[in-house]
């Protein structure tokens, strides 16, 4: 069975409280969005929410477990600090998609902003298209893959996330190099194409980025 | 934080509702400033009559009629002035740089909102809410309109320290962030004998438009300038009778969506603002690259500029 809410007739509490409850379960359906914030954040429970529309801020912040689809575009922060589940994005994200994740699928068929997956410690994210500039930034722990090229200064003080990127960067940020696509990143890449549902792409037209590793350690040579 | 809002129509057909679709605009970003706010539009004849010059007065501390009749008898060109909440519009046959100099004369410390060909500047302390109601925002017509509501962070809650900056001839400027350096070059421009009317730091922002366009520069060459000169964080929206203009820093941490269709190109911090403009779900809507000015005149409508920074 699917519940419906209408947020041009319930509350967006009303509808966060009713997909926080203890016994929620199945499937819901969210409308009349009108670029709300904090749409289906913290949800904990396996459920399916579909969001039809364009989302403000933090849509699916926080998110454990459920999986949600966004139909449409994300205002900024879209799946912060996700801990499990999945979130799709179905248009474009703005900036920080992803930001402070630490598990969980959060896959973007458009473009994501600028600082798509910043501070991510642990998720994976999938952008169909191009990310913005700044993306990655201290990135600590999961994967970030583009179909297509990344703004300025990717990666920039990056830790240990994996960055696979079939496109260009405009500019690697600082300690962030191109390394070796071995056969093991291989078949993970293609684990996520797959994840997310771009199992056509051929995963030997990527390239990895990642950390130098030249910024763990104090040096008087570090210079940015 | 602050809100900005902006919406340039291509299609005549909507004149008649700008002040409606721009009051839903900027009341819907009250969320993110609701200590002052302002507006700028363009074309609205109860308020700019086509042909004539125009003038927006403050909160002056006279009565609309005297006014009128003081600058009338300064000018020798009848003007008139209508009062609108706290903001008094006045226009007549003349050149709007001796209006303006007519005002300096008689007013000498009252604050200009915005003067030009065409455009008329409101702003306020209050909410954004019950301004636009005073104002009568939603009866106005016209071809272009922008909106502000503010959350001062670094200078006082005052009518001069609304946007928007309307201080070049029909030009107008909001900005929803920081400017770092804005002291220096205050400086600088006073030095090249420009005044100011706060401390305010995107007043600075204005100024330093104005004096580029004053000196012959176009509006892509003086944005393009302003972000090789200013430091700090902006979204910045520029418009004037002509032409409406959306740059952000390279940071681009402020937020800006921009919506267009064939009816009409909108701007504002944030989609919700955009959601209930006619069409909108057929709409391109897309988020300005940092240090890109995207640029619509209204001379040239089909031709969407952009234009690239080369830093």
């Amino acid at each position: 069975m699917t519940t419906t809410y209408d947020l041009g007739t319930t509350s967006l509490r009303e509808t966060n409280q009713a997909l926080h409850a203890a016994d929620v379960e199945g499937e819901h359906e969210i409308t009349n969005l009108a670029g709300s914030h904090n749409v289906a954040v913290g949800l904990a429970a396996p459920i399916k929410v579909t969001i039809h529309g364009h989302v403000g801020y933090f849509a699916a912040g926080m998110n454990q477990q459920a999986e949600v689809t966004i139909r449409g575009n994300a205002g900024q922060g879209v799946a912060e600090n996700m801990m499990s589940g999945t979130v799709r994005v179905t248009g474009n994200a703005s900036q920080s998609a992803g930001a402070t994740g630490r598990g969980g699928l959060l896959v973007i068929d458009g473009d994501a902003g600028a600082r798509c997956g910043i501070s991510m410690k642990g998720i994976d994210i999938v952008v169909g298209g191009s990310i913005g500039h700044m993306s990655a930034f201290m990135a600590q722990r999961g994967r970030l893959v583009v179909r297509g090229d990344a703004g300025d200064a990717l990666g920039d003080s990056i830790y240990e996330a994996r960055i696979y990127l079939r496109g260009t960067p405009k500019s690697l940020g600082a300690d962030c190099v191109e390394k070796q696509m071995r056969e093991e990143h291989l078949t993970e890449l293609a684990g996520l194409l797959k994840a997310a549902g771009y199992e056509g792409d051929d995963p030997t037209t990527y390239k990895r980025f990642g950390s130098a590793r030249t910024l763990y350690h104090f040096t008087h040579d570090n210079e940015y | 934080m602050c809100g900005i809002v902006g919406l340039h129509l291509r299609s005549p057909e909507l004149h008649p509702h700008l002040g409606e679709l721009l009051t839903g605009m900027l009341c819907e970003m009250e969320d993110r400033g609701a200590d002052s706010a302002g507006i700028a539009v363009y074309g609205n004849q109860a308020w700019s009559p086509a042909g004539m010059a125009s003038i927006s007065l403050i909160d002056a501390d006279a009565a609309a009629e005297e006014v009128a009749a003081t600058l009338s008898t300064a000018t020798g060109v009848p003007v008139t002035g209508t009062q609108v909440g706290n903001t008094l519009l006045l226009s007549g046959d003349l050149e709007s740089s001796a209006l303006l100099a007519a005002v300096k004369a008689a007013y000498p410390d009252v604050l200009i909102g915005g003067f030009g060909e065409d455009l008329a500047v409101l702003k306020g302390v209050g909410s954004p809410k019950a301004l636009a109601a005073a104002w009568g925002l939603e009866a106005a017509g016209g071809w272009q309109g922008v909106g502000h509501t503010r959350m001062a962070t670094e200078s006082a809650v005052t009518a001069a320290g609304a946007h928007p900056y309307a201080v070049g001839p029909g030009e107008c400027l909001v900005h929803n962030g920081s400017f770092a350096n804005h002291a220096s070059i205050r400086r600088d421009l006073r030095e090249a004998g420009v005044a100011f009317d706060s401390e305010n730091d995107t007043e600075v922002g204005a100024r330093f438009v104005a004096h580029e366009l004053a000196g012959g520069k176009g509006v892509d060459e003086a944005l393009t300038d302003l972000t090789r000169t200013f430091d700090g964080f902006y979204t910045l929206l520029v418009s004037n009778r002509d032409s409406f203009a959306v740059v952000r820093d390279a940071i681009a941490c402020k937020p800006a969506v921009i919506a267009e269709t064939d009816d009409w190109v909108a701007m504002a911090s944030e989609y919700r603002a955009l959601a209930h403009l006619p069409g909108i779900e057929r709409a391109r809507i897309w988020e300005p690259e940092p240090e890109v000015i995207y640029h619509w005149s209204r001379t040239a409508p089909t031709a969407a500029g952009k234009q690239e920074v080369v830093a």
